[in-house]
């Protein structure tokens, strides 16, 4: 085993004590946006999927590249923007609220969320 | 400096921003601002990604690399942007499968790169680690979809030897990983590869209801373990990073999660709930033939204007009703005649932990109002009304009086301490668990039967005309 594999196992170990630590605090109204946003964050295999397509040969090759990068989009793309949605919501509110909140849909009461 | 170390710089700084994002995101005061950072630090290292001259040295990936991130962006914002918050759990879940579907993809893609030479063992180790997590994350995530989207039945699916199907599924991947690794075989990893696809659906279709968002959860901490084992394969610390840490934050978040439902994660995993419930449910028997009391919006109209504390407990159904907005509008009809009242959250109410604070923030139900379960309950021997909005099992009684029970255990909302209790319900079937609530056959107990946005208009209706 060559040592690069060994330097890998130490940034392996310690992003997981350190995955640990940042999130054990957090409180129950936040999971659904944690889970959320740490699933933006694994979209991050886009890179993976670029450097990957960079070096693939043959048609079988590039299919399965094309179709990760296209995957991987989808997922650090849709995570983001999911998460940015439901966290909108937890923005502070003006203390005074007006008497009747127009029942609206979904999405107008999202955009127009203070 | 040369351009490698730039852009290893470059994800350096990328890894830190994700850490960041992830403690943001663990305080409702920097969450937005945390994800902002985490989409920045992406954008930051994707951007560079293509700095690297492999990745630009045949023109043909390097066009069908942008087509595809075109493609991927050109579907999945306006989704993300049009769906509705009850809808947020399959989203979530359908993201996280194609990340592990990617990150699998990768694996297979090095593998074959390399295939004439044998790699190193624990290269293939890596390999066949990030191919069969990804797999299952993939095909169970989008089984957990189809369950939440109702496309399938929700309830937990059993068939006829189940677990000698799963027994002989586990030990031919095994055998074919082992084979892999042995052999550095193309056709046994494609093997590996399917059969790991059948694993994750078998693994998800007998776990239903209440536990699927716990499931999500820990297929989200799978896929960052396989992103993680992509970034082995790549040499790429970046990915090791990021993936890790999802990995290991979501397997905390999972275990806080099944513990909020008083249930072990291995009964959540492994119970196939909802069998058992069933057997409960026919063993108390007399369940069909009691009755229950119910009221008309004019009566219960009358019951809330006069109270002095209501506790709105609001529940999936509420959820699904999209009825957030009239539940504020009565409660703020009350309030404006004097009634003290606020929302009782259980953690687990809607379909995921937390989901129910997002929905009532997309209505504007300000901080103050919302009381999470251990606030809440000691306040319920004074209340006068608990209104039961689309809620059943994070009530049930049963989960404190009857060791049998398959919820015993759970932590509830005391609705059954309060001195009436109204439930808001579409008909008697049973919750999310699948089972009775002898709650709604107490004699302190009004029925409303009706969509929950239905009735909650009634009932602004009869409170302003009481």
């Amino acid at each position: 085993m060559s040592t690069g594999i060994l330097e890998f196992l130490t940034v392996f170990i310690l992003a997981g004590f350190v995955g640990i630590e940042v999130i054990s605090a957090v409180p129950s109204i936040l999971h659904t946006p944690l889970m959320s946003g740490s699933n933006a964050i694994h979209g991050i295999v886009l890179v993976g999927t670029i450097l990957i397509m960079g070096d693939a040969h043959g048609a079988v090759q590039i299919t399965l590249c094309f179709l990760a990068v296209l995957l991987a989009t989808l997922n650090i793309v849709g995570g983001f923007v999911v998460t940015d949605r439901m966290l909108e919501m937890f923005k502070p509110k003006p203390a005074e609220r007006p008497a009747k909140a127009s029942d609206t849909s979904n999405d107008d009461a999202a955009g127009g969320a203070k | 400096m040369t351009l490698n170390t730039f852009i290893d710089l470059v994800y350096l700084l990328a890894a830190i921003g994700f850490i960041l994002a992830l403690k943001g995101l663990s305080s409702p005061k920097h969450a937005r601002n945390g994800n902002l950072l985490g989409a920045a630090a992406a954008a930051v290292a994707v951007g560079f990604t293509f700095a690297y001259p492999s990745v630009r040295a045949h023109t043909l990936n390097l066009v069908l690399t942008l087509v595809a991130m075109v493609i991927g962006a050109a579907i999945a914002v306006p989704a993300a942007r049009k769906v509705k918050m009850t809808a947020m759990p399959q989203m979530v879940a359908i993201f996280n499968g194609v990340g592990g579907g990617a990150a699998a993809l990768i694996s297979v893609v090095v593998f074959l790169i390399q295939a004439p030479g044998k790699p190193a063992v624990y290269r293939i180790a890596e390999v066949l680690f990030g191919v069969l997590v990804g797999c299952v994350s993939f095909s169970g995530s989008a089984i957990a979809f189809a369950k939440l989207q109702e496309l399938m039945t929700g309830r937990p699916v059993t068939y006829p030897a189940q677990q000698v199907i799963n027994a002989v599924v586990g030990v031919a991947i095994v055998s074919l990983a082992i084979g892999t690794l042995v052999t550095g075989s193309v056709p046994l990893l494609v093997a590996t590869a399917l059969l790991s696809l059948v694993l994750g659906v078998i693994f998800v279709l007998p776990i239903g209801g209440a536990d699927v968002p716990v499931l999500i959860s820990l297929l989200n901490s799978f896929t960052g373990l396989a992103v993680a084992a992509s970034g082995f394969t790549l040499n790429n610390n970046l990915l090791i990073i990021a993936g890790t840490l999802v990995g290991a934050s979501g397997i905390l978040l999972t275990r806080i999660m099944s513990k909020a439902m008083g249930r072990s994660l291995a009964n959540v995993l492994f119970s196939a709930f909802g069998s058992v419930v069933t057997a409960t449910g026919g063993a108390d028997g007399a369940g069909e033939t009691r009755t229950v009391k119910t009221g008309t919006p004019e009566d219960i109209g009358v019951l809330l204007a006069y109270a002095r504390k209501v506790v709105i407990i609001p529940g999936y159904g509420l959820a699904v009703a999209q009825a957030q907005h009239t539940a504020r509008e009565l409660a703020d009809l009350l309030m404006e005649r004097g009634v003290e009242v606020f929302y009782a959250i259980h953690p687990v109410a809607g379909r995921m932990p937390g989901h129910m604070n997002v929905l009532l923030a997309e209505a504007n139900v300000p901080y103050e109002e919302l009381k999470e379960m251990d606030e809440a309950n000691p306040e319920m021997a004074t209340t006068d009304v608990a209104l039961v909005v689309g809620a059943n099992d994070t009530v049930n009684p049963a989960a404190k009086n009857t060791p049998g029970s398959p919820i015993y255990g759970m932590p509830i909302i005391n609705a059954d301490e309060a001195e009436h209790i109204v439930f808001l319900k579409r008909s008697m079937r049973p919750g999310f668990a699948g089972i009775d609530n002898d709650l709604l056959f107490d004699d302190k107990t009004t029925l409303l039967f009706g969509d929950a946005k239905d009735t909650l208009a009634k009932l602004v209706a009869a409170v302003r005309d009481a």
